[in-house]
């Protein structure tokens, strides 16, 4: 039996993590992306167990709707990337505001 | 000490340990093959939840989709490294006093909140049936049906904004102008030349 409170840590240590990602690596867009998958994951860390302890499946359906979010977010911000680099060679995020348009 | 216990912390820490790797190491490929590690140890944990649906979509979307997609873009992109590390040493005191205030901050009201939870999370859901994927398609289907379609159109949604940010215009390729058709006049196309030589 593992007590729910190791899950709660765990998840809050990861969504820490991924805070401090966002500051740390203020200039790698690309790194910026994976820190907030990494806090997206942690969030559905805690409907799990939130659900689980409710024992109530609305958290594990909440999951699924976030996983489809987050896969087409990822995919319009690697595409933004992409439309950066091409115009600017760089994907820096201080160049983001360059692209107008 | 039960056998769960020993795989929770197993996974708990190496989960820990790749996502820092994830926000320190400084080649993005290395970063995203620790991401994909990250989401392969919480496949396990969220097994250990009983969500076993949600742990198989984890691996097959995550680390067989979106981590793919990431890692075609990190390929594509010529990035100078060294330009990009240039502020981590700066911003390093700033990224370590905020993950200690949050992480200080949460672990400190989750156990004042959760600590004497005595009853086992790890339980099996029925709805109708102990097969966790069928629980949840039933409640897909029926409850959340709106929610699920409204999932199918953000998903489109992405495809095309996605598509449209990328498409190069190719200008080999031979295509009608409707509305330069329709604004062309006859002056724009027929030229009247008098004749010169006719009048010697």
């Amino acid at each position: 039996m593992i007590p729910m409170l190791y899950y709660l840590i765990l998840s809050s240590l990861l969504f820490s993590i991924s805070l401090a990602g966002i500051f740390l690596n203020r200039k790698n867009i690309l790194i910026l992306l994976m820190s907030i998958e990494i806090m997206f994951l942690s969030i559905n860390f805690n409907f799990i167990i939130f659900g689980n302890f409710l024992v109530d499946l609305t958290g594990q359906i909440f999951v699924f709707f976030i996983l489809t979010v987050v896969a087409a977010e990822s995919a319009i911000g690697l595409a933004l990337i992409v439309v950066l680099y091409r115009n600017k060679q760089s994907i820096n995020v201080d160049d983001i505001g360059k692209l107008k348009g | 000490m039960e056998i769960e216990l020993y795989v929770f912390f197993l996974f708990s820490f190496a989960l820990i340990f790749s996502a820092l790797r994830v926000i320190t190491v400084n080649n993005p490929v290395k970063a995203a093959i620790y991401l994909v590690f990250c989401f392969f140890f919480s496949a396990i944990l969220w097994l250990l939840l009983n969500a076993e649906f949600l742990s198989i979509i984890l691996i097959l979307v995550y680390v067989g989709a979106v981590m793919v997609l990431f890692l075609f873009v990190v390929m594509m992109l010529d990035i100078n490294l060294a330009k990009i590390q240039e502020g981590f040493v700066n911003y390093f005191p700033v990224g370590l006093i905020v993950f200690f205030v949050m992480a200080v901050l949460l672990i400190f009201f989750l156990s004042d909140q959760f600590s004497n939870m005595d009853k086992n999370i790890i339980q099996e859901i029925t709805l109708i049936g102990s097969n966790n994927t069928k629980n949840l398609g039933y409640l897909l289907y029926t409850e959340f049906i709106l929610a699920f379609e409204i999932a199918g159109i953000i998903l489109l949604l992405g495809i095309i904004a996605a598509i449209t940010l990328t498409h190069k215009k190719n200008i080999l390729t031979k295509y009608q102008n409707p509305s330069e058709q329709v604004k062309a006049t006859k002056s724009d196309r027929l030229k009247v030349i008098k004749d010169e030589g006719q009048k010697q």
